[in-house]
């Protein structure tokens, strides 16, 4: 064999297996992750654990669950989801089908957008905490997902970018040419070819948002009830967990592995559920 | 015999995007219920010339349009002018067939959706009457609620096709509209556009000289962004009055 040929061949198979062990880094992560809070909490988990609030001296290793914290995790998340997609969905619309695609103010929103993706959520929380004390909103559910809201926006909003900037120019000029106006291109035509992505855009949010502990540390508070009105203080599983294992207590500690399980369970179920609803939107996507 | 009423001119058009010109002076009447076919090499601006006709080319970032195009008379660049009402009574066939992300049936009907028009009856006859017309009916009739995106490309073309006339257009365009097919839908495709123009105006653009001389009824034939000679398509490929064009149908440019 020609030496050139079997150095391009080398390269070929080193190539490949730098591939191979990058995904096999990921891979083994989330085995890692995963294996460990199913070992070290498994033996926690209980019924009682995911049905019941806290109960007098929870945190010192007596009984009760973390109901407070999986309702208010779910309620913050759903509700901080809805408000990102309320914000970032018009944006992308606007970058993609209605502002001229070379003009300034795409690339300022865009610019714009990865800056806020790379705000530390404790940056967040307290810029949220100090919005609550100024116009005078309690630690709430309320100022949890609007803060959290906020934090998941420039996910979402360029995730959708990413994905309605895929859809072929021709697509739009097609609707265009027929007569639509460019609200009719963006929501009858573009949004409904990037609809799976769409989809995507909306799970990313709520798995960073149900995630966050920074965000929600001020804005949140945290409370051994499940939240009774959107304007009573929450208890959330990322602090919920934090707490436990900062206790010098072991059972505890091990209800925090338990805790993570639940977390990861919610993100996994609908992670699944999300791909099974995008393939089914994707029936017409060109 | 009725004498052609020109419904489309263009009037000293200029298109410049930045400091490039992209076509100079042109002035064209398209005579209606004949194909016109916009010939020239690649880069010659054939394709903005059409994408002017039914202001495509106002969604192009940094071009500046001067000149008229008037439709039945009426400056579509005018102040005020409206462009989606303009765009209606302009057909487009794109090179690719771009149907849209959802059913057969939707995309027909929605242009009339768009339009206002909503008894699902009429939508019904209308979407069977225009998939007729285009010559698909019979090979989707019984899937007429399946993705657009699971027809071949040559049915798509059709598909456009009727999705177009049933916005009940005056002018149908069409860029390199058979560029992608096939022989046997290029086929479909052009025997449709020779029925069509009893009916319509119809524009296209072209690189293959062959179907420009298949079709045409009338040829405008551009260099460089400007229109060099425009006729009756027999004078224009027989008796080419300029030197440049001479040199483009004998194939010597291209």
């Amino acid at each position: 064999m020609e030496k050139s040929t079997r150095n391009r061949l080398l390269q070929e198979q080193a190539a490949l297996w730098m591939m191979r062990s990058a995904a096999f880094v990921v891979f083994a992560s989330l085995v890692a992750i995963i294996l460990t809070i199913v070992v070290k909490g498994w033996s926690s988990l209980s019924w009682e654990m995911l049905t019941s609030t806290p109960q007098g001296g929870y945190y010192l290793g007596k009984g009760g669950g973390i109901l407070n914290a999986i309702a208010g995790s779910v309620y913050l998340a759903l509700g901080s989801t809805v408000l990102a997609t309320g914000i970032g969905l018009p944006i992308a619309l606007y970058l993609n089908v209605y502002a001229s695609p070379s003009g300034r103010s795409v690339g300022m929103i865009r610019t714009a957008l990865d800056v806020l993706f790379g705000v530390p959520s404790i940056v967040y929380g307290s810029f949220g905490f100090v919005l609550m004390l100024w116009v005078g909103i309690k630690v709430s559910l309320f100022a949890g997902i609007i803060v959290v809201g906020l934090l998941v926006v420039p996910i979402v909003a360029r995730t959708m970018d990413e994905v309605l900037r895929s859809v072929r120019p021709e697509m739009k000029d097609a609707a265009f040419a027929m007569g639509a106006t460019r609200w009719e291109t963006a929501w009858k035509v573009v949004a409904r070819q990037g609809l799976p992505g769409l989809g995507t855009a909306l799970l990313m949010g709520f798995g960073r948002a149900i995630g966050d502990a920074a965000s929600v540390m001020f804005t949140t508070g945290f409370t051994d009830h499940v939240p009774g009105s959107i304007m009573d203080p929450a208890a959330t599983l990322p602090l919920a967990i934090f707490f436990q294992l900062s206790s010098p207590v072991p059972e505890v500690r091990e209800r925090a592995y338990a805790a993570a399980l639940v977390l990861t369970m919610i993100i996994l179920i609908l992670s699944i559920f999300g791909r099974l609803l995008v393939k089914r939107s994707s029936k017409h996507t060109i | 015999m009725h004498t052609p009423r020109t419904t489309l001119s263009v009037r000293g058009l200029h298109v410049n995007y930045g400091d490039h010109a992209v076509l100079k002076d042109v002035n064209v009447d398209f005579p209606d219920r004949r194909l016109t076919a916009i010939i020239g090499p690649s880069g010659c601006g054939k394709t903005t010339l059409l994408r002017t006709l039914n202001r495509l080319i106002d969604n192009t970032e940094g071009t500046r349009i001067t000149g008229e195009v008037l439709l039945d008379g009426q400056d579509i660049y005018a102040r005020g002018a409206d462009v989606t009402g303009l765009r209606r009574k302009m057909g487009l066939l794109s090179q690719r067939p771009t149907p849209l992300p959802m059913s057969i049936f939707d995309n027909v009907a929605f242009g009339m959706r768009i339009h206002g028009e909503r008894p699902k009856q009429q939508i019904a006859e209308r979407v069977e009457y225009f998939l007729r017309h285009a010559s698909l009916w019979e090979e989707v009739k019984e899937r007429l609620h399946q993705p657009a995106g699971g027809l071949s490309i040559g049915q798509q073309q059709r598909l456009c096709l009727a999705r177009g006339l049933a916005v009940g257009p005056e002018v149908i365009l069409g860029d390199e509209p058979t560029s992608a097919l096939d022989p046997i839908s290029t086929r479909h495709i052009e025997d449709k556009f020779t029925e069509l123009k009893e009916r319509y105006a119809i524009i296209i653009v072209t690189h293959v000289l062959r179907q420009a001389r298949r079709l045409a009824d009338h040829v405008v034939f551009m260099y460089l962004g400007e229109v060099v000679e425009q006729g009756p398509a027999e004078q224009l490929f027989n008796d080419p009055q300029h030197e440049l064009t001479r040199a483009y149908i004998s194939g010597s440019i291209s």
